[in-house]
């Protein structure tokens, strides 16, 4: 699911040298008593796609209202470019927002509201001209400059509204939920057109979504957050394959998730025993954790083998039960697994053969699970 | 069995004849306005162009029996080429339309800021102010225009204050001055500007000013840009509703304009009443209809475009 972006191979933020474009400092916001944003510290790199992931609360709408000017934060600073902009007003900030809602001018054909940043600029009526042509070509919508925004779809609107805040060449984008308003098709498709021109103007993006997906494929790197605070920063694998909590494992992607104790602790790896899974599990990276201590591992459904036959080897990483329902999605199916603890395990496969051909897993059939010892994760919180 | 259902049997009649419930439901306020608005305004018009006579009723009829059933109808205008000669009458609708237009847009500078206060207050306030703002109609509106005269007289609440205070030494006339007539009218049709305009600003989306916030349009200049144009259906709404009874105002110039204040409510009562010249009366009420219709047909052309504009 992650993208192979260029930038990643060049990550700035692990170079301890590498100035941060944007710079969030303890940043808070309290509406009354209510904190919507708690001490949210982020250096975010020239070029990037950050995205601020997080479900409805979490203040990731805050956060990226505060960095727009349409809040000021209780405390902390934010800083673009070197530049303290914690007090300058939205009209003064080098930039650029796409709403949610688009809000495109309704009195306004699609041409004056892509102009309407650069008049302000008091920029020549030729120059004006210029850029618009130019920036409606890069969003293919060249012909429909003379069109009211109603007469436009949500995709067209969604492509001037990306225009108008792209027109002033800011120094950050910020883009609210961008693709929320398209349906499933165009949406995955914007995804792409997104990234494209976001290459081509070389323009630093915030985006702020809920949706996971979205994230995993736009985003050099994600915040994950919940209750007003970054729970973790990092880049869609590592958020996906090493989450740091039960909350950012669950919350990207699907997870088994099972309570155990660590029975077995050495540098390079643990042996967890859950009674839940009725199985220990062997996991090949090292944990800093209390020996003893109780603590939870995840695993992914695609990461587990589905077998009839009881797998080789020695008895950690496998455990056996019993299907209880199979969902087929056309690319895979997906099984809920019933173990002898009497906890479902969710299992998802390819289905590289064809319906009907060769034996497929039914309902009933008893099955045997196992994974490699480098899938499960142990989080401790 | 059929007496129970007669509204049921009314309307399956209705429908067999092609028309739905809506039919009926508009043709309702349709026959009372044919009936209470076209029919009296036939009339005058008929009254119009008929010829004054010392009679009852003080006018001649249009048509007349000769004999052995030939009919002669008389039709004059001389009525309207009165209107046209005598100064007084243009005058009077000038100073009409002016007064008019300058209440309106007093009652536009003082509502508009009054309306968008209170469509962006917190919403346990909203419904207050507004109910504040109809207040008014709750009493009489003559009586409400007798209270401005306790108000502004010469030995009223305010040159008694000013005067109690040391701050003047004779009271300020301002009773029977076009200020107090201003002051009547914009008092009593500002309720009627601030409606319509609060309508308007409250579907107002925020996030529009938000946008041009952000694409570096200071707050003053997003105002005239963004809020004004898209709450323009508001303002001309209200423009209309203040205006159109303005120029026909009568009691307020009355009771506390001037005696310069000639205003056309003023000359059609004095027509009709002292003069007993029903025949001119009615052209002026014709003419005044006329001057009136142009301003409501460009606000339907308006409201027509914002609805084919905006869906």
């Amino acid at each position: 699911m992650a993208s192979s972006r260029p930038d990643q191979k060049n990550e700035p933020w692990k170079d301890p040298g590498a100035q941060p474009y944007v710079r969030l400092e303890k940043l808070t916001k309290k509406f009354g008593d209510f904190v919507a944003v708690d001490d949210v510290s982020l250096n975010i790199y020239r070029n990037e796609i950050f995205c601020l992931l997080g479900g409805s609360g979490s203040g990731k709408t805050t956060l990226l209202r505060m960095m727009a000017g349409f809040e000021r934060p209780t405390e902390g600073k934010i800083c673009i470019d070197g530049v303290d902009v914690t007090n300058a007003p939205p009209y003064e900030r080098p930039i650029n927002m796409m709403f949610q809602s688009y809000a495109l001018f309704p009195h306004m054909s699609v041409q004056k509201n892509i102009a309407f940043g650069l008049k302000q600029d008091k920029v020549g009526a030729r120059e004006v001209d210029d850029r618009v042509a130019e920036i409606l070509k890069l969003v293919r919508m060249e012909q429909f400059a003379k069109r009211m925004p109603h007469q436009l779809s949500g995709g067209q609107r969604q492509r001037v509204a990306l225009a108008r805040a792209l027109v002033k060449r800011p120094k950050l984008l910020l883009l609210d939920e961008p693709l929320a308003a398209l349906d499933r098709k165009l949406r995955e498709h914007t995804q792409f057109e997104l990234l494209n021109i976001q290459e081509t103007l070389g323009v630093t993006f915030v985006v702020v979504t809920h949706d996971q997906e979205e994230a995993m494929t736009l985003a050099t790197r994600i915040g994950v957050m919940n209750h007003g605070e970054i729970v973790q920063i990092g880049t869609p694998s590592d958020i996906y394959e090493y989450p740091g909590s039960r909350f950012v494992a669950d919350f990207i992607g699907s997870v088994n998730m099972f309570e155990g104790r660590i029975v077995e602790d050495e540098p390079d790896y643990v042996r967890v025993a859950s009674k839940e899974l009725g199985a220990t599990f062997h996991v090949g990276h090292g944990v800093s954790a209390a020996p003893d201590a109780t603590v939870w591992v995840a695993l992914r459904p695609e990461k587990i083998v589905l077998t009839r036959a009881r797998p080789e080897g020695g008895e950690d990483n496998r455990v056996e039960g019993i299907v209880a329902e199979v969902a087929y999605r056309g690319d895979q199916s997906i099984y809920l697994v019933t173990l002898g603890s009497g906890r479902q395990m969710r299992v998802t496969q390819p289905n590289t053969l064809r319906q009907g051909a060769g034996d497929r897993v039914r309902w009933d059939d008893r099955v045997w699970l196992s994974w490699d010892s480098s899938s499960p994760v142990v989080v401790t919180q | 069995m059929s007496k129970p259902f007669l509204l049921g049997e009314l309307m399956a009649w209705i429908r067999a004849r092609g028309y739905s419930g809506r039919t009926l439901v508009t043709a309702v306020p349709y026959l009372w306005l044919l009936l209470f608005f076209l029919a009296p305004f036939l009339i005058v018009l008929k009254i119009s162009v008929s010829e004054m006579q010392l009679a009852m009723p003080p006018y001649q009829p249009l048509v007349t029996w000769i004999s052995d059933g030939v009919v002669a109808l008389r039709i004059s205008f001389e009525n309207y080429a009165f209107l046209l000669k005598d100064s007084l009458y243009w005058k009077s609708y000038l100073n009409s339309i002016t007064t008019a237009a300058i209440s309106t847009v007093a009652c536009l500078l003082i509502g508009y800021p009054m309306a968008y206060g209170i469509a962006r207050s917190a919403p346990a306030w909203r419904n207050l102010l507004l109910l504040l703002v109809m207040l008014p109609f709750w009493t009489s509106f003559l009586l409400r225009v007798y209270a401005w005269i306790g108000i502004l007289k010469n030995n009223g609440v305010i040159n008694n204050l000013l005067m109690a205070l040391g701050i003047i030494d004779e009271p300020i006339v301002m009773l029977q001055t076009n200020f107090a007539m201003y002051i009547g009218i914009v008092y009593s049709y500002l309720p009627f500007m601030v409606l319509p305009l609060y309508t308007a600003v409250e579907k107002l989306d925020n996030s529009l000013l938000e946008a041009a916030a952000d694409l570096g349009c200071r707050p003053v200049k997003a105002f005239f840009l963004i809020t004004v144009p898209l709450t323009k259906a508001g303002i001309i709404a209200g423009c209309m509703l203040v205006f159109i009874p303005a120029v026909g105002e009568f009691v307020i110039p009355a009771l506390l304009g001037g005696p310069d204040a000639l205003m056309i409510g003023r000359v059609l009562w004095e027509e009709f009443f002292n003069n007993r010249d029903w025949p001119v009366a009615s052209a002026v009420a014709i003419a005044m209809l006329l001057l009136l219709v142009v301003p409501i047909m460009i606000y339907q052309r308006s409201q027509g475009q914002q609805l084919g504009g905006h869906p």
